[in-house]
């Protein structure tokens, strides 16, 4: 990879300043980013698949409306945002100038054509977002007004436009199948980077955007991302100096703390914020003894979280305080009930609510999913199993592979407990609160599988998805926490961003909190 | 008038002949194997994006066609077959032959690769233990063998790298080619050959083992035979006997075992191309099953059917010219 890097040294000056007071060293310009990505991906429109694993490649192509930032939401494509009083005008002020990677101007015309057709229609959590989008309106070829039929939280929207919020030029996607669109896997964009080539199985190769609009950036010459399979072999990778980065836990825990000693890398949770998961342990309410609330709470009682996330998450994570993790600012509240670790509280229940171990010490069995999400789900069942033996209750795991876990819990129930993951998208709007209502159709992955109804949670999810007033919705949010772990149809028992691995060669490197997913305008490589 | 038809072609036609039900036979019963395993392509994708609404999901499996009975599928499926077309991979976005065909090449190349050097190095060192059997020179080489042979190809495969890629440096991790090089002509043959020395050493060193035992053994029993003694007799001695009487003889179970294992090494490059990150159709098998692209899954089945059936009739021929004996009907 030698002798294709550009050597123009910056001389200090001006556009280190623009990088950033905070890098004292001289930014280098050229060069070759080599990124770890675990598996392929066949979609590369943002617009189309909302997923990490999406925006990791195409966030370097297309750009959001918003970014999230540590300094809150700024505006990328977008300059400006306000809401009618009555929350049903939503008007977006769009940046002059912008042009597509082909050279035609971005404007009002792309954002709405994108808003109605793809957003609304077809990319999955958006669907439901937009799901009372009536018309996006362009007074001017630089403002938007997205029309809703009923009240849209502005707070709700502005979450949501980093991961659910990238147009598309409607140049090259109108009057043809959206779907079979070849743009799809060439895509083209505003970002900083131009799509090259996706060899399958191989690698993609962007080039930088000699016209960015952000004048003078991005610093690299090329991003590669190489497609490598297996973990074990990813790590050899970063340690012969063949990638520079590996992202969501795209390595195995065991090299993630062996490298993390390693002075050529940076190790850690720093850009994923955005990402946060919970690891779940999640009840079939439909089984009669799952239903009686002692029991649900003696299971909790059970885990000792702290051990589980020394040994599994080896430190890097929290204890989880219900749905909404204690990354969602405002909306998230740590007043809620808890079930500290107690094995006699947890053996007392279990007496009380009349399971009383037999002979063999045995109190009932549970049949247990854990979820092949990778490393922490199949630990945290296995020790899921292990601690609820220690109260009398024997666990038979039953592994499958994503689509057989997907069914048996999701479709057809057939498990007493099961445990994932959850992932928190921004705001609870987006992902979590469609997992605690009712109603959601049978199948639906990460719908309500446990069977639970309550008619004062789906009120207070209804209430708080209208709400306008930010302090208002907050406190729903609140309550939401609150009933939650007083119900427990699900235990979110730790909370843990994922984990990245950097070469240190990479300077800006996760200086936003969906590092991963933004643009890289400026990052650069120092050799 | 009829022209005499050599036999060796009504041989060759008549098998290919034969191989078309059972190619048939293997695509309806891969198909419907696939169809028991829970789950669908929708599932794993649902599953990777990390959730989608319901009309998402229910968009989805209408435009692949997994809204209709499996017996339905099965019938749309069979009749595209019919007309050489394997459908469209919903996991990669491509025709299933273009995944296909980008990915043969390779798998070929490593299977190529790992068979030539397994027979060849497999067989040299089986003559050679088997000429000085029961000598230190046949103890190393039966020891080295068995330490070959018990060694797992994915524990192989990780040792590699660890000595000559993170420690040496010497080696590639893996791929088939230099990311963004873009070599040409010999510089591009020399790089590839370069990605390829660990792979190709992690499959072959088992199938290596064993051509080595089975030579060994073979060399053995043809030496104690009554055509060596008259070849002997005749003044044949060293290397003429070795090579024209005994070697040429002891080969024949050897073939066999190679006509078989062709099928065996296409399933170990599943395990070796996923370590390395070959773009083969080994690992092209391996995330198919994971993701349920049941067309790509089954065009690689189709293709890998095709090769064994081809490989099978090449050996039969092959017997027939190693030794006359075998009349080809």
């Amino acid at each position: 990879m030698q002798g294709m890097m550009g050597r123009l040294l910056l001389l200090g000056g001006a556009l280190c300043v623009v990088a950033g007071a905070a890098q004292a060293e001289e930014v280098k310009r050229g060069g070759t980013a080599v990124i770890h990505m675990v598996s392929e991906q066949g979609v590369l429109n943002p617009a189309l698949r909302a997923s990490t694993g999406v925006y990791q490649i195409s966030g370097k192509f297309m750009e959001p409306l918003i970014d999230k930032t540590y300094d809150g939401y700024v505006g990328v494509l977008a300059t400006e945002w306000s809401s009618s009083a009555d929350g049903k005008a939503i008007t977006f002020k769009l940046r002059e100038g912008v042009k597509w990677h082909d050279g035609k101007p971005f404007t009002c015309d792309d954002v709405a054509f994108s808003a109605m057709n793809l957003w609304k229609k077809l990319l999955n959590y958006s669907t439901t977002l937009q799901a009372n989008l009536e018309a996006v309106d362009c007074p001017t070829p630089h403002t938007a007004v997205f029309k809703y039929s009923k009240p849209m939280p502005l707070e709700l929207l502005v979450a949501a436009m980093p991961d659910l919020g990238h147009p598309v030029p409607k140049h090259l996607y109108e009057g043809t199948d959206i779907l079979k669109n070849p743009y799809n896997q060439k895509p083209v964009g505003t970002g900083p980077f131009k799509f090259v080539e996706y060899k399958r199985g191989e690698y993609i190769i962007a080039e930088r955007n000699k016209d960015y609009w952000r004048k003078g950036y991005p610093y690299l010459d090329r991003v590669i991302w190489r497609f490598i399979p297996d973990k074990a072999a990813a790590a050899a990778a970063l340690e012969a100096g063949e990638i520079h980065e590996s992202g969501f836990n795209g390595i195995s825990m065991e090299d993630m703390v062996r490298l993390s000693k390693d002075p050529r890398f940076d190790v850690g949770p720093k850009g994923f914020e955005n990402n946060v998961a919970h690891s779940t342990v999640e009840f079939n309410l439909r089984n009669p003894i799952l239903a009686d609330i002692r029991v649900r709470q003696a299971i909790y009682h059970a885990l000792d979280i702290d051990f589980a996330l020394k040994t599994i998450m080896r430190g890097y994570g929290k204890p989880g305080r219900g749905p909404i993790p204690s990354t969602a600012g405002a909306n998230y509240t740590d007043n809620v009930p808890t079930y500290p670790y107690d094995l006699d509280k947890a053996k007392a229940l279990l007496d009380e609510a009349g399971y009383k171990p037999d002979a063999n010490g045995i109190r009932f069995k549970l049949k247990h999913r854990p979820a092949p999400w990778g490393e922490y789900t199949q630990l945290w069942g296995e020790y899921y199993a292990q601690a609820l033996k220690k109260i009398g209750i024997n666990v038979e795991l039953v592994t499958n592979d994503a689509p057989g876990f997907l069914n048996g819990v999701y479709r057809d129930h057939d498990f007493d407990t099961a445990n994932g993951w959850h992932q928190f998208r921004a705001d609870p709007a987006v992902s979590t609160t469609v997992w605690l209502r009712s109603g959601a159709p049978v199948g639906t992955a990460w719908s309500n599988q446990f069977g639970y109804k309550s008619d004062k949670m789906d009120g207070l999810i209804d209430a708080a998805a209208a709400e306008l007033d930010p302090a208002k919705r907050a406190d729903l949010y609140h309550q939401v926490q609150k009933l939650e772990m007083t119900d427990l149809p699900v235990i979110f028992a730790i909370e843990h961003p994922f984990l990245g691995i950097t070469s240190k060669k990479l300077k800006n490197h996760h200086n936003t909190p969906r590092w991963d997913s933004s643009s890289w305008y400026d990052l650069w490589l120092d050799q | 008038m009829s022209l005499p038809v050599p036999p060796l072609l009504t041989y060759t036609v008549r098998r290919v002949v034969q191989a078309i039900p059972i190619i048939i036979l293997i695509m309806v019963g891969s198909f419907l194997l696939i169809k028991l395993a829970p789950g669908d392509t929708v599932d794993a994708l649902v599953g990777d994006m990390g959730g989608a609404d319901p009309a998402f999901v229910a968009r989805l499996r209408a435009e692949y066609g997994l809204d209709q009975s499996v017996m339905v599928q099965l019938w749309r499926y069979m009749l595209k077959l019919a007309q050489f077309d394997f459908g469209w991979s919903y996991v990669y976005e491509q025709p299933v032959i273009t995944v296909l065909m980008s990915r043969i090449g390779n798998t070929m190349l490593l299977m190529v690769s790992s068979l030539v050097v397994a027979f060849t190095f497999g067989v040299a060192l089986g003559a050679i233990a088997a000429r000085r059997a029961y000598s230190w020179t046949d103890n190393m080489i039966s020891t080295l063998g068995l330490v070959f042979y018990a060694m797992p190809s994915f524990f192989l495969s990780l040792l590699l790298i660890l000595i000559f890629s993170v420690k040496l440096g010497w080696l590639p991790v893996g791929g088939i080619r230099t990311i963004g090089a873009f070599k040409t002509g010999w510089a591009d043959v020399a790089d590839v050959a370069r990605h390829l020395v660990m792979p190709t050493a992690a499959l072959s060193l088992i199938y290596l083992a064993f051509y080595m035992r089975l030579m060994r053994t073979s060399v053995l029993e043809v030496m104690d035979l009554d055509f060596v003694r008259t070849a002997r007799a005749k003044g044949a001695g060293g290397a003429r006997l070795m090579f024209h009487h005994v070697m040429r003889n002891a080969l024949l179970p050897v073939v066999t075992l190679l006509g078989l294992q062709f099928s065996t090494v296409l399933g170990g490059s599943v395990i070796v191309e996923t370590i390395f990150s070959l773009p083969g159709i080994g690992q092209l098998a391996y995330t198919s099953v994971v993701k349920r692209d049941l067309n790509t899954l089954m065009g690689i089945i189709a293709i890998s059917s095709i090769i064994v059936v081809v490989v099978n009739v090449v050996t039969d021929l092959v017997y027939a010219w190693l030794d006359p004996r075998i009349e080809l009907k």
